[in-house]
């Protein structure tokens, strides 16, 4: 099988064989984040750009991590130091950097669609790191190959997504891709917090966190963002935690063998106890690890693919 | 006054062998129509004029000239993306005669004297009727000088884009126009519920991660509304009609005789919100595009009557203000170039309405809201509009009159076009 897609927008536009293609790729990747050295020169000549129109941390030095392993160059923008700043549009801004010959857009934009937009209007290829509260494709990727590795495949596992369900776009990735692969996911949080017709994603819907957790195989907490307060969503950020934070207690009531997962970046004490976060079944930190591979995996892919991967490891082993 | 520049006072013309579809008069048959001096002289089934410029219209069809009582025209203020001319220009090209232009100008048309602005910049391409704001500046403080902006040609008053959400101000204006016998336009939208969102709320937007904006916030202002005008006897429209909990609303209010009439959109009957699906900007309008079950409801209303009006709402913008992200990108849609043949193709081709059925709501019925003058009689200022029924035709928004191109439509294939107008008399070659 061939790689054969520009851009890589969502979850739900990809098969079951292309995720599965590019979790076997990121594993080989992540095996070369154990070596001494880190590099492997298969995007040497290739430029990629980081838009990040949104602030972020982990997403935007996992991408530049991931290409600098694989030796492209890569370019860095983010709004304040951009022409955005000066009013220039979006189309305006990419046609420019197309103009410069580049091969490969990684972008997050507050914007659900910000990323499809520019995808029909750009030769270049167009990674999605996260639009609005539509999608982050390479989160859902490296969440499930978290899975993978740690449960050791998808088929029958129950999936429960803990928190703010309407605003996350980690939560509809997750729930595109896992469900593709054979998982039953569940999703948990207040009422004000659960979407419109999520169920009809394929998702079961709870609202109370005690009676979900016991059927969980895994457990993804998401980030609860500290200004839906102010939005009237919800009384308090004590009445969130004492409803939905995965605490100790709560835990008692979990399989033993449950697996933690956790976005980031965590409100300890609000959605997830810090014992909790850092226990034993948290799987929190590998996520980051992961993400890398996954990210290798997708611009290796995205950029051609064409030199067979395992001689291209090997070059440099 | 611009109505006796643009008129030929030498002129006699035939108007020969077309169809003519005339509900008002309850006409549908072929005849001449002979208009001398700008105004209709006779109406027979044949007549013969030596002197007179003979129109043959075979084979074509003769209406009641077509008012659209819901337009952006955008002058004063974004004269970039269309003005007075150019909209009167696009109004005609789609076969209008007569156009009503909603006040959310820059400034706001809320005084007598910028409705004679509007007035003034008249061209003889189509008529044009202000619509006066109802509040000083739109802001929904105080009612602005209603009277006086009547009293220079405003055909009706609204805050289009901006509810009046006081609702005892709404009362206000619904019972001081009771005067005038002129209705308040109502752009229905509790602006709390619709929040900051992109499209239809449900599922789909759930899918798409957009704000969803819900049914609610449209009927839960129209029911306020239709209240009101019960309250005050006044007489209410609701704009723009594009749900099922909104025609219900109104369903039940004119039974209990209420003094409310509804216009809608082509884009309320013939798209559905999964036209957003791939975030194409030119699919974001408000009220937003509404779920298949709201389609299907809004066809039926357009059926019973419950619904009196089809209008464009015809919104320009430039193409670097609407060519942007989809939640970001300005709401609305142009509509006078593409109504009357989306209207024929969906409509009419499609045995929902008749052509008689579509020229009330094209036609009689705003004109009758609005007051404007318009019957095909002996007497009257003749404005007809000239349809052929079987003409084929693609949208191309690289040809349109206007000064903006955001259609959503672009590439439809449609049947039925207007191929010429009379306006006050005069032909308007399309």
């Amino acid at each position: 099988m061939k790689w054969n897609k520009k851009d890589l927008l969502d979850l739900e536009s990809l098969s079951s064989e292309e995720m599965s293609m590019i979790l076997d790729t990121a594993k080989s990747f992540r095996e070369v984040l154990n070596r001494p050295i880190k590099k492997v020169p298969i995007l040497r000549g290739k430029t990629i750009v980081n838009m990040f129109f949104e602030p972020s941390t982990r997403t935007s030095a996992s991408f530049d991590m991931a290409a600098k392993r694989l030796m492209a160059d890569t370019v860095n923008i983010s709004p304040k130091t951009s022409a955005v700043q000066k009013g220039e549009t979006l189309l305006d801004t990419a046609r420019n950097l197309e103009a410069m010959k580049i091969d490969l857009v990684v972008m997050r934009h507050s914007s659900s669609g910000a990323p499809h937009f520019l995808a029909s209007r750009i030769k270049a290829g167009v990674i999605n790191a996260g639009d609005g509260q539509h999608a982050h494709p390479t989160q859902g990727l490296l969440d499930m190959f978290t899975i993978k590795e740690r449960r050791g495949g998808f088929e029958g596992l129950n999936v429960l997504i803990v928190g703010d369900i309407t605003h996350s776009r980690v939560a509809r990735s997750n729930i595109n891709g896992l469900i593709k692969m054979g998982a039953k996911v569940s999703v948990c949080g207040p009422s004000t917090l659960v979407p419109v017709g999520i169920e009809q994603l394929g998702v079961k819907v709870y609202y109370n966190l005690d009676e979900a957790i016991p059927q969980a195989d895994v457990i993804n907490v998401l980030r609860l963002q500290l200004e839906r307060q102010k939005k009237g969503l919800l009384p308090s950020l004590r009445e969130y935690s004492l409803q939905f934070c995965l605490d100790k207690e709560r835990m008692a009531k979990a399989k033993k063998d449950v697996t933690i997962m956790h976005p980031g970046p965590m409100n300890r004490g609000v959605e997830i106890d810090p014992d909790v976060a850092d226990g034993e079944q948290s799987v929190i930190l590998d996520q980051v690890t992961n993400g890398v591979a996954v990210r290798m995996a997708v611009l290796y892919l995205l950029s051609g693919g064409d030199a067979p991967l395992a001689e291209a490891i090997k070059k440099e082993a | 006054m611009s109505n006796s520049r643009i008129q030929n006072s030498e002129s006699r013309i035939l108007v020969k062998g077309g169809r003519v579809i005339d509900p008002q008069n309850r006409r549908d048959e072929v005849l001449d129509i002979l208009i001398e001096d700008g105004l209709i002289a006779k109406i027979e089934a044949k007549i013969e004029d030596a002197k007179a410029e003979v129109i043959d219209l075979k084979g074509k069809y003769v209406f009641p000239g077509l008012v659209d009582m819901h337009v952006h025209l955008r002058e004063p203020g974004r004269e970039d993306e269309e003005t007075i001319a150019s909209g009167s220009r696009a109004a005609a090209a789609g076969g209008f005669t007569a156009i009503a232009c909603m006040p959310n100008t820059q400034p706001v048309i809320d005084s007598q004297g910028l409705v004679q602005f509007i007035k003034s910049r008249q061209i003889p391409e189509c008529r044009v009727y202000p619509v006066g704001a109802i509040t000083k500046g739109s802001l929904g403080e105080e009612l602005a000088e209603i009277g006086d902006m009547y009293q220079s040609g405003a055909v009706g008053i609204s805050d289009d884009g901006k509810p009046v959400t006081n609702s005892n101000l709404m009362r206000r204006a619904l019972d001081y126009c009771r005067m005038f016998d002129i209705p308040v336009i109502s752009h229905c939208e509790d602006k709390f519920l619709s929040a900051d969102g992109a499209m239809n709320e449900g599922a789909l937007a759930t899918k798409l991660g957009l704000r969803g904006i819900p049914n609610a916030a449209e009927a839960a202002m129209a029911a306020r509304d239709v209240m009101l005008a019960d309250l005050t006897g006044g007489r209410v429209h609701i704009a723009h009609v594009s749900c099922a909990e909104t025609v219900d609303i109104i369903r039940r209010a004119k039974r209990a005789g209420i003094k409310v009439t509804a216009e809608t959109c082509p884009q309320y009957f013939i798209l559905s919100e999964e036209a957003v699906i791939g975030y194409d900007s030119m699919m974001r309008v408000n009220p937003p595009l509404r779920s298949k079950a709201d389609v299907m409801t809004i066809i039926d209303a357009l059926k019973d009557g419950t619904i009196d009006c089809i209008v464009t709402d015809h919104a320009p913008h430039s193409s670097e203000e609407k060519e942007v992200e989809f939640d970001q990108a300005p709401c609305g849609m142009l509509g006078l170039e593409t109504s009357l043949g989306l209207c024929w193709t969906y409509l009419v081709e499609k045995n929902i309405l008749t052509a008689s059925q579509l020229v009330e709501k094209m036609a009689v019925n705003p004109a009758r809201i609005l007051k404007i003058q318009n019957p095909v009689e002996p007497k009257a200022q003749a404005n007809l509009t000239i349809f052929d029924p079987k003409a084929e035709w693609e949208v191309d928004p690289t040809k349109f009159k206007s000064k903006s191109r955001n259609t959503p439509f672009k590439g439809y294939k449609l049947k039925g076009k207007a191929v010429m107008t009379i306006v006050n008399g005069q032909q308007i070659k399309i």
